[in-house]
């Protein structure tokens, strides 16, 4: 099954692990990330306990309120025990997180596959 | 948005909205590459420019639109140069808390400075914190292009 929401493509696996595609390319403006906003948390409470897969590999561009945006999503998970795993982010982008040292608290994996892995 | 060709500097005034940033932001990246900028050193002015003028527009001035921002850039083969003064009250970005900092790490804001530090190769404050000068030197200088020098266009 395969939805699409503004700025994402929703898909789900199985019966419980959606993965969620981020459709846009660059993700730098407020509407942008209060659109994500408004498309991840009601499916995060329709789902709960989430098991929530991102997949970044559309996205070449982002700023820090994506990453403000993806702490939001992840509390949001962790409330009701959920898991978040994130894949396919470009070294560019991957460079981001590690500069900020965020991939040390999220889960991030090189292809939606191993993101899959364990969560089935 | 206004702006005057001072030899190879430009300067702007603009307001404080997103949308005025965006479409300078815009503009700047354009006269990067015209002059040469590859796309790694474009990324980064790119994701510093964002950061600064979100700190600018929407923390500095609070989005008043009584207030603006002040823009002066020059751009050469070799470096991109720009200052960004907005009309708040300024901040410390020494005291800033180290967003990397275990007691930090999921905190939803507060990133922005330290990617400016990390992608710029010059980043200064003036004393009362409301104006950066971030620089980037061009790592392909020197190298062939099809770039031609200078702001004017």
């Amino acid at each position: 099954m395969e939805k699409t929401s503004p700025n994402m493509t929703i898909e789900y696996v199985g019966e419980e692990i959606i993965v969620a595609v981020l459709t846009d390319e660059k993700i730098l403006e407020d509407t942008q990330i209060q659109a994500l906003e408004s498309s991840f948390m009601p499916l995060i409470e329709q789902n709960s306990p989430a098991k929530l897969v991102v997949d970044f590999s559309n996205v070449r561009f982002l700023t820090s309120s994506v990453l403000g945006l993806l702490i939001r999503i992840s509390k949001k998970i962790y409330e009701s025990e959920g898991m978040l795993r994130l894949c396919c982010i470009q070294p560019k982008i991957f460079e981001i997180f590690k500069i900020t040292r965020l991939d040390k608290i999220f889960e991030i994996y090189p292809t939606r596959e191993k993101a899959l892995e364990g969560l089935q | 948005m206004t702006s005057n060709a001072e030899n190879s500097a430009r300067q702007w005034e603009i307001a404080s909205s997103t949308q005025a940033a965006d479409r300078l932001c815009e503009e700047l990246l354009e006269t990067a590459r015209r002059n040469g900028f590859e796309e790694e050193d474009l990324f980064a002015i790119h994701l510093a420019l964002e950061e600064a003028f979100v700190n600018a527009v929407q923390h500095g001035n609070q989005c008043d639109p009584e207030k603006t921002v002040s823009v002066c850039c020059t751009v050469t083969p070799e470096k991109f140069d720009i200052t960004i003064t907005d009309q708040g009250a300024g901040f410390k970005p020494d005291q800033l808390p180290d967003p990397r900092c275990p007691e930090n790490l999921c905190k939803c804001s507060g990133r922005g400075v330290l990617l400016i530090r990390a992608y710029m190769d010059q980043v200064e404050y003036n004393a009362k914190g409301n104006r950066v000068r971030m620089v980037k030197f061009n790592q392909s200088a020197g190298k062939p292009h099809s770039g031609s020098a200078g702001m004017a266009s």
